[in-house]
């Protein structure tokens, strides 16, 4: 029985968390929610100088050719520090499609420029009000050009390229595409748009005949996307686990220092048992995302349900610690100046940014389904 | 990560196979008829009959030093033979708190003769012991009993009542606790001893559960009289001999098994017809069924995190204290729903399909919640060891025992 991260595993994830601690404390959260920045590109470019971009990206092409474990590990750091810095958007969903769908040309391209951070991806998914699906895709892509809306596009602005779900005509799942498109381009407009989580810019991009290419097959869109969330649940829930056991510090610590009716509110049963549910809700989703990371690792077949899994313990672990941090600090935690907001407006960004929760109980029962039927 | 045995453990699982199935017969695919018959009057002497087998061949309680018939060995390699026993149709069960908490405390009290004497039948399964500590007006509260030990020249005499005692009715053997100083904060004036059963003035009536059963007892102590020789620890140090049988009970890893769960849920689903087609269809019951084997996962998984710990020589951290609070309610709550698929003939206990079983999972789970710790004292364990937080202001702590209001 050997499941736990390796040594070294826990080195980097040693090494990224004493980076962050040091260089992204929760001021310079506020700095970016506060500000005008797209990110912290301070904190950014040291992570890059950690390498942390590289990690999971072969050799070949620049990277560092580690496994799946490596980047879940940083991941967790990134998610404690609640970091402004575009992992979700690269490190996670952009490398991934590439290394899911990228021709060897578009990974030689691309790749050895998100290692070094010459780089910054993000995926374009959403079109406003509906939830993403094909017959919802009106953003098309045709002769090399796409046209279309895109809203909300995490780090929209900083973003490099974009990979974007666009229709190609087909019918059915079959009606969209991955495609891969330069945001420096003229033929893009990016403008800012306002959301619940200013730590993390979003905008909305405006595409006008812009030059793009497919990234996979044609039609293959919607297929592609689905194991490309997957993977990235895994990755998610790292982050989501590294915040959730954030909050519930940051609430345990405020419980033995405020005092109420003459002793410390942590000594209240109300109190403790609402961080112990913290503490059984976090356990629960670690297990559950270390279970993902080794399916994602061996690309095991239970990969699927695994992540599915990951993602529904990571997502109610980290909404709960967020609301209860809250909760546990009392007025003074509903205030600008407290930090307790920086995980409540991230847990909820995390939890939706993938599909929620109630997609994902569906989508785990369907893969029960097949699991037992096969 | 991967789940894969060691090289050692790897032998040693198939060491423990070619034993079990030299000496047992494997279960078979049909779950029904591997359902252990609790009611079979031949149960205990069939139980004692392994036990002994299973002693003799070294696999009973490896963990314990060679000179108690152990192996002094990892306790991964004991789970190993838990897992692999598990695949087989032995009678288990009797031995777990005897073994598990009783003996250890004698190890840690007793004297060379006695453990001489005691230790060597426990584990052959000839003597089973039995943990008397809860009391009528004493559960989560422990250290609040009542029942008298007085001394009376090298002899101690007892009178009270003991209550959730495991099996009081067959065992030989008892570890309990006792006040024998209420003039002194409750915890100061407890004492343990161990003592026969069979003693003059003891006297063991079953108690009939909520769910039917009868596993509990409860014991009445009317002037039975014990040498000052059976005394374990010091006087008014029982509660730290006490922690040390609740802190074994603790390292008795391991979920209540064999009951319906997400497969079982699943096939109801799937079954059932609800107003807009299978039950299967409907958002809220897959939803529901996703919570449930998100938690089912997540339980399994962080057992898997412990023994991880275990195969590596390290000491597990406290992940495992999330099990009970976890797995209690799941049972309870999720029998409770299964049961509401099968609309009103949920309450039916014959001729729907899993009724039964989920019947007793949702009776069963009530009960559970409370068993070997609250639900509730089980959050203050967390709040207070993994979280750090303070424990509850006692009311109680400088006050005499004999000075306390009671309940």
């Amino acid at each position: 029985m050997n499941f736990d991260f390796s040594d070294d595993q826990k080195l980097l994830k040693e090494q990224v968390r004493k980076f962050l601690a040091d260089k992204c404390p929760t001021k310079v959260v506020r700095r970016v929610l506060d500000g005008n920045e797209t990110h912290a590109d301070d904190v950014w470019k040291g992570l890059v100088d950690l390498g942390v971009p590289a990690l999971g990206i072969p050799e070949e092409y620049g990277g560092m050719g580690l496994s799946p474990l490596e980047v879940c590990v940083a991941a967790e750091e990134i998610g404690r520090a609640a970091a402004p810095v575009p992992f979700d958007s690269s490190v996670v969903l952009a490398t991934e499609a590439l290394k899911l769908a990228g021709s060897d040309a578009q990974k030689k391209k691309w790749l050895p420029e998100l290692a070094s951070g010459k780089a910054i991806g993000t995926l374009a998914i959403a079109e406003g009000a509906q939830p993403p699906k094909p017959r919802n895709t009106r953003s098309t892509f045709g002769g090399g050009r796409l046209n279309g809306r895109k809203l909300p596009v995490t780090d929209g602005e900083a973003a490099t390229f974009a990979i974007v779900l666009a229709n190609t005509g087909g019918s059915g799942d079959r009606a969209v595409s991955l495609v891969l498109v330069d945001l420096t381009q003229k033929a893009v407009a990016r403008k800012r748009i306002e959301t619940i989580d200013p730590a993390r810019k979003h905008a909305e991009l405006t595409f006008s005949d812009a030059s793009a290419e497919l990234l996979g097959g044609e039609g293959e869109g919607w297929r592609l996307l689905e194991r490309l969330y997957d993977a990235a649940a895994v990755y998610f829930a790292f982050a989501q686990v590294g915040g959730a056991e954030a909050a519930m510090w940051m609430a345990r610590d405020y419980a033995l220092q405020r005092n109420a009716f003459g002793r410390a509110i942590g000594s209240y049963q109300a109190i403790k048992h609402k961080l112990a549910d913290c503490y059984v809700k976090l356990e629960l989703a670690r297990s559950n995302a270390y279970y993902g990371a080794m399916m994602l690792t061996e690309d095991g077949a239970d990969l699927p349900l695994a992540a599915a899994a990951a993602r529904i313990a990571a997502t109610d672990a980290y909404d709960f610690a967020a609301k209860e941090n809250i909760q546990t600090h009392g007025g003074i935690g509903f205030t600008w100046e407290a930090d307790t907001q920086f995980h409540y407006r991230r847990s909820r960004l995390m939890a939706l940014s993938l599909g929620g929760p109630m997609a994902w109980k569906d989508k785990l029962v369907t893969r029960l389904e097949q699991k037992n039927a096969a | 990560m991967d789940f894969n045995d060691t090289p050692e453990e790897a032998a040693f699982r198939q060491e423990v196979r070619a034993w079990l199935d030299a000496n047992a017969t494997r279960k078979s695919d049909d779950t029904q008829s591997n359902r252990a018959r609790n009611d079979d009057p031949g149960l205990l002497q069939k139980a004692k009959a392994w036990q002994d087998k299973k002693a003799t061949a070294g696999y009973a309680r490896m963990t314990w030093p060679k000179e108690f018939g152990g192996r002094g060995a990892s306790p991964i390699l004991q789970v190993i033979y838990q897992q692999e026993e598990a695949n087989y149709l032995v009678p288990l069960g009797f031995f777990d708190i005897g073994l598990g908490m009783c003996i250890p405390t004698m190890m840690a009290y007793a004297t060379p003769e006695q453990l001489k004497r005691y230790v060597k039948p426990a584990l052959h399964g000839q003597e089973i012991w039995c943990q008397l500590f809860s009391e009528p007006a004493a559960g989560s509260d422990v250290a609040g009993i009542r029942t008298k030990a007085e001394r009376d020249g090298d002899d101690w005499i007892i009178n009270g009542q003991k209550v959730w005692t495991s099996g009081a009715h067959y065992c030989d053997f008892g570890i309990v606790i006792t006040r024998t100083d209420p003039n002194v904060p409750k915890h100061a004036g407890l004492t343990m001893f161990f003592l026969d059963m069979k003693s003059p003035g003891v006297e063991v009536r079953p108690i009939k559960q909520m769910s039917g059963g009868a596993n509990f007892n409860e014991v009445f102590f009317t002037n039975v009289r014990i040498p000052d020789s059976q005394r374990l620890g010091k006087v008014g140090e029982g509660w730290k001999a006490a922690l040390t049988t609740l802190m074994n009970e603790r390292l008795a890893v391991g979920l209540p098994s064999g009951g319906l769960d997400i497969d079982e849920l699943m096939e109801l689903a799937r079954e059932t017809e609800l107003e807009d087609g299978a039950a299967i269809r409907n958002q809220q019951v897959r939803s529901k069924i996703a919570d449930w084997y998100v938690q089912q996962q997540g339980l399994k998984l962080t057992r898997y995190r412990t023994l991880t710990a275990l195969s590596k020589g390290q000491t597990p951290g406290p992940e495992s204290s999330i099990i009970k609070i976890v797995a209690a309610p799941k049972m309870q709550d999720m029998g409770a729903f299964a049961m509401e698929l099968m609309g009103h003939a949920g309450i039916m206990k014959e001729d729907v399909p899993f009724a039964a079983g989920f019947q007793a999972q949702w009776i069963g789970g009530a009960g559970f919640r409370i068993a070997g710790g609250t639900d509730e004292i089980l959050r203050n364990i967390v709040a207070e060891r993994v979280l750090g937080l303070p424990a509850d202001i006692r009311v109680d702590k400088d006050i005499p025992f004999n000075k306390l209001t009671r309940s």
